[in-house]
């Protein structure tokens, strides 16, 4: 996952977001629409509680024994006739895929929509080499389209309405392919169809495929993709060549596991009781599909975040998207501005997680929520998402220079000269410095009713709608709460607990 | 039985009425109360922002305090939540598990004490004006205390119950986050904001003074004329004695 210089912190650039009035109104609707779905569906199951700890049960032995499952997938897929490679990180796996698609002689590949290969820019890697990667799924060929990057795991195009999209496909499908008709309209069956008859040619032209998995399975070395358009299918079916490049958290141990990721997965991130497209295939199989598969396994930093006890949970995350529509802070600041393939609450604690923390992007996403827990609530596989945003919250702290005391003087300086570190070293610093303030006052009670005196001292001339300096992000749109003359502790020493 | 209040800072510092009304309230109610005056913070604000050190100090303190009560009685869900989830972790990290092991599973919210522990829901309160009820984040997903303000609100003689849209939705307050993220901290705010006008409330409670410190500020810059108030000074509202 690549972190472009000078790309603004989430704050930065969830103000924009706020602003556009357009964004806000398809995100809302997109995302109360999804969110009401799925909580019916849930709701009519018995024994969701049942299932999410089993969900969480299976990924958390799984991923305690990775190493062993790892193996087992390799030997099962190569039975069948697969061939396995391991990634340590996104370059390499770009390497690799590069490489095997070269190896064919062909310049184009279909691609079905996957989350890894996002992660580690392939079809950047793929341009740089001479090979075209088309998108198949529809919104991500919306995506692509429109030179745009994806802004939700699920709906990867949630920011666009239908009229946007009309144009897109009017402006842009003549240059990759089949052109929209002229007389495109913006009603829904009419946008799929014209994306139905331009990606048609394109399957039935591809000689090499590539894709991801939903999951991974060791005892069978069985890959299962779950999608929603059959275009995936397509994909996965009429190519020579199938390149999957799979995360290492993907995998379940056995195929019988699958049956409880059947259920969790679709209600939770489409709201449906069943999914539509389930494609399972180990290996190759003589006349019937690919002749050639390659499975690229990936690590790109997710050891890293399995050695961490608090931060590993997000290593269970099925890619759902169920915290992304019940969050209030993606709602508003849209998927974009978390500056990763992984945005919303999940991306919040997964990219700083792979990437790290030391740009200024990536230490703003820990705090890039307000700890609400509807994202928990939400979730399959039970990733408490408020408890890693704490932990890596106090990793970001420490990353800047560790807690300080009052007048503890300069941080440390951090690694890297990036756009953004003299404000964030001068944020964090005075951060640290109030910090630092509240936990000596908080630290004796005495401290704190000398400060409650002179707040109330003090308290007339307090401004109520105008506080300078850091303060005035609150009172920008709120009032301040008018300092009481007597705190309660000095009420109760006065009056014994109100007895006299 | 012993009970002690655990103010919290907020409401120490700018919100002493509700401590007094928890006061009033528990007091009518044939209970005596205590405020072990050592007490200070529950230490959220500092693991919320990543100071997990200064987090750990308050909560071994929180426990020495606190030690010792057979219930300890906070008008916060966000502060009670915090103990809830995070004081035993902390605990094991500076040594003083056995103390917070025996405070931890003591400590109330106040819905929650009145309820389940001394089994009201009509405190014999009065408070004759439409009210709106925000859950809060925390006591909604933390505490899970549910129906619980639902039922004490519905208690109080004359108070006309208006339903809030969107009630399980977050204000935007989320502590530093108001102050990191003013952005789409305002904007969650003024979705809120949106929902509580549609009710025609007159009054906005909530089990949590800093929530209502944040939904009512953005309510008074704009002059729309509702007030907010802490639950407790409802609960503790009579005749006589009008919040």
């Amino acid at each position: 996952m690549k972190v472009e210089l000078g790309m603004p912190t989430f704050p930065q650039a969830a103000a924009e977001a706020v602003d556009d009035a357009q964004l806000r109104h398809n995100l809302r609707k997109a995302t109360h629409t999804i969110r009401a779905k799925r909580a019916k569906v849930v709701g009519e199951l018995p024994d969701w509680a049942e299932l999410r700890a089993a969900g969480a049960a299976i990924k958390d032995h799984t991923l305690r024994n990775l190493d062993t499952y790892l193996e087992r997938l390799e030997a099962a897929v190569t039975a069948a006739g697969g061939h396995v490679h391991w990634a340590a990180d996104g370059d390499e796996a770009n390497r690799i895929a590069t490489s095997l698609v070269r190896a064919t002689g062909e310049t184009e590949v279909v691609k079905v929509k996957s989350m890894a290969t996002q992660e580690i820019g392939l079809n950047e890697a793929f341009e740089r080499a001479g090979i075209t990667a088309y998108e198949t799924d529809l919104a991500e060929l919306i995506v692509q389209l429109g030179h745009d990057t994806p802004s939700h795991i699920l709906v990867p195009a949630i920011h666009r309405n239908r009229s946007e999209i009309r144009e897109i496909f009017l402006d842009e499908m003549a240059k990759w392919g089949r052109p929209a008709p002229a007389d495109l309209t913006d009603e829904p069956a009419a946008l799929a169809e014209a994306a139905r008859r331009h990606l048609r040619e394109r399957f039935l032209s591809a000689k090499v495929g590539v894709c991801g998995a939903n999951f991974a399975v060791a005892e069978t070395g069985t890959l299962a993709i779950f999608e929603s358009e059959g275009n995936g299918r397509m994909c996965l079916t009429l190519p020579e060549t199938l390149i999957a490049v799979v995360g290492i958290e993907k995998i379940v141990p056995t195929w019988r596991d699958l049956e409880v990721f059947a259920q969790l997965l679709p209600r939770s991130s489409t709201g449906e009781r069943m999914n539509p497209y389930t494609s399972t295939f180990s290996g190759v199989t003589p006349g019937d599909g690919p002749r050639d598969f390659h499975l690229i396994l990936l690590d790109n930093g997710r050891t890293k975040a399995l050695a961490d006890e608090v931060g590993r949970q997000a290593l269970r995350c099925i890619r759902c998207s169920a915290c992304l529509n019940v969050c209030p802070v993606y709602e508003h600041a849209g998927g974009h501005a978390y500056g990763s393939t992984y945005p919303g609450p999940i991306g919040a604690i997964l990219t700083p997680q792979l990437r790290g923390t030391t740009t200024a992007l990536d230490a703003s996403l820990p705090y890039a929520s307000s700890l609400c827990g509807a994202c928990y609530e939400v979730c399959p596989v039970a990733i408490n998402i408020p408890e890693v945003l704490v932990h890596l919250r106090a990793r970001v702290v420490e990353t800047h220079g560790g807690e300080g005391t009052p007048g503890s003087g300069e941080p440390r300086p951090t690694t890297g000269a990036r756009w953004g570190l003299v404000r964030t070293k001068a944020a964090h610093s005075a951060e640290r410095a109030a910090m630092g303030a509240a936990g000596w006052v908080f630290a004796d009670a005495r401290r704190l009713r000398r400060a409650q005196r002179l707040a109330a001292k003090t308290r007339r001339i307090v401004p109520k709608h105008r506080v300078p300096g850091p303060l005035h992000a609150w009172t920008d749109t709120r009032d301040v709460p008018a300092v009481p003359a007597e705190s309660f502790r000095d009420w109760w020493a006065r009056t014994d607990g109100g007895t006299r | 039985m012993r009970i002690a209040l655990f103010i919290t800072c907020v409401n120490d510092t700018l919100y002493p009425n509700t401590g007094k009304a928890v006061v009033r309230l528990l007091t009518r109610l044939g209970h005596r109360v205590e405020f072990p005056e050592e007490q200070t913070c529950c230490g959220q604000m500092h693991l919320n922002t990543g100071y997990r050190g200064a987090a750990r100090e308050m909560a071994r303190s929180f426990a020495a305090t606190f030690d010792g009560f057979d219930a300890v009685v906070t008008p916060s869900g966000s502060c009670a939540g915090m103990i809830r989830e995070y004081h035993r972790g902390l605990a094991d990290d500076g040594g003083f598990a056995d103390a917070a092991g025996r405070v931890v599973p003591r400590v109330y919210e106040l819905t929650e004490f009145l309820v389940d522990v001394l089994g009201v829901t009509d405190v014999g309160a009065y408070f004759p004006h439409r009210v709106t009820y925000h859950p809060t984040c925390h006591s909604l997903r933390m505490l899970g205390v549910g129906d619980r303000p639902y039922d004490l609100l519905s208690a109080v003689r004359g108070l006309d119950l208006a339903e809030l849209a969107g009630s399980a939705e977050c204000c935007g307050f989320g502590g530093t986050f108001a102050l990191k993220n003013p952005d789409v901290s305002a904007a969650m705010c003024a979705d809120k904001v949106g929902h509580v006008l549609e009710t025609g409330a007159e009054v906005l409670a909530a089990a949590d003074n800093s929530c209502l410190m944040h939904i009512g500020g953005a309510l008074d810059r704009q002059r729309t004329g509702v007030r907010v108030l802490h639950i407790a000074e409802i609960l503790a509202s009579t005749e006589e004695e009008p919040a």
